[in-house]
């Protein structure tokens, strides 16, 4: 498990997605941010194999990249001119939110690194979680599941009535 | 070098308190509402990152099944938020939130 092959492609993954990352948020160009997000998110689909969560893996993909990024990059063309050259966003409270983002992340740091260890437990995820996840959705987890679905309907009918093409409004103006 | 070579719960840890400073980062100090919606997605992987690392650590299902549900809450919120920002759109001409200020006396 500890051997050298594996700690370095761990770190491999971990340094895609942490840079990814910054350059999602340190970019001024939104569709380089876009694009760099794809790579945070492969990178973390990655990282959740090593977590042994093969399943969350696979629905990380198809949900986050195949679903989210798209809408993100479908957003980013409907709102912004094509023909102009920058496709800049502005930045504010560039000073506040650097000072939150190093007082976070050093606190939490500070707090894992120094309060102690933590004590897993002696059985760990091994191997694949998909029959397992089949058998806690439809026992323990059924009603989040139920609650889920009619959630995603409200969302589904919630988004289509927000962004259709309103007929009524264009005749008036 | 044990902190190097044994990778731990703290390396995941380390992970998603970086992906959540910046996902912090972009929406405080973005202006379009298309990047601090990123900033979200990056803030729900870092708890996503964490819920499955104590997961694997704790040797239960508790974590990866919070996860399954947060990546279906994270579909539901992107593609409403995308149907207001595009209304927005409409409406104001830009989807730069400092410039909607209607409410603003």
């Amino acid at each position: 498990m500890n051997n050298a092959t594996y700690i370095g492609i761990f770190y491999i993954f971990a340094a895609i997605t942490v840079f990814s990352a910054a350059f999602v948020v340190f970019s001024k160009n939104v569709i380089y941010s876009a694009f760099a997000l794809l790579f945070t998110f492969f990178g973390a689909a990655a990282l959740y194999v090593f977590l042994s969560a093969d399943f969350i893996a696979v629905t990380q993909v198809v949900v986050y990249v195949g679903g989210i990024l798209v809408l993100l990059l479908f957003g980013v063309m409907f709102t912004n001119t094509i023909m102009k050259p920058d496709m800049k966003t502005d930045v504010l409270h560039v000073v506040p939110g650097t000072l939150l983002l190093v007082a976070t992340v050093g606190g939490l740091l500070f707090t894992f690194y120094t309060t102690g260890s933590w004590k897993p437990s002696d059985v760990q995820l091994q191997g694949s979680v998909v029959e397992r996840i089949g058998f806690e959705t439809m026992s323990r987890y059924v009603l989040p599941f139920e609650m889920a679905s009619i959630l995603l309907l409200a969302a589904l009918i919630g988004a289509a009535f927000l962004a259709r093409y309103d007929k009524v409004r264009n005749n008036e103006q | 070098m044990e902190l190097f070579t044994n990778i731990g719960l703290n390396h995941y840890l380390t992970i998603s308190a970086l992906l959540f400073g910046f996902g912090l980062f972009a929406v405080m100090t973005r202006k379009n509402a298309i990047v601090i919606l990123m900033g979200v997605e990056l803030i729900l992987n870092a708890a996503n990152i964490n819920f499955l690392a104590f997961s694997k650590f704790n040797g239960g299902m508790e974590g990866v099944m919070f996860s399954l549900f947060v990546i279906v809450l994270a579909a539901a919120e992107a593609a409403i938020a995308l149907a207001i920002v595009i209304n927005i759109f409409k409406l104001f001409k830009s989807v730069d939130v400092s410039s909607i200020d209607t409410m603003k006396e």
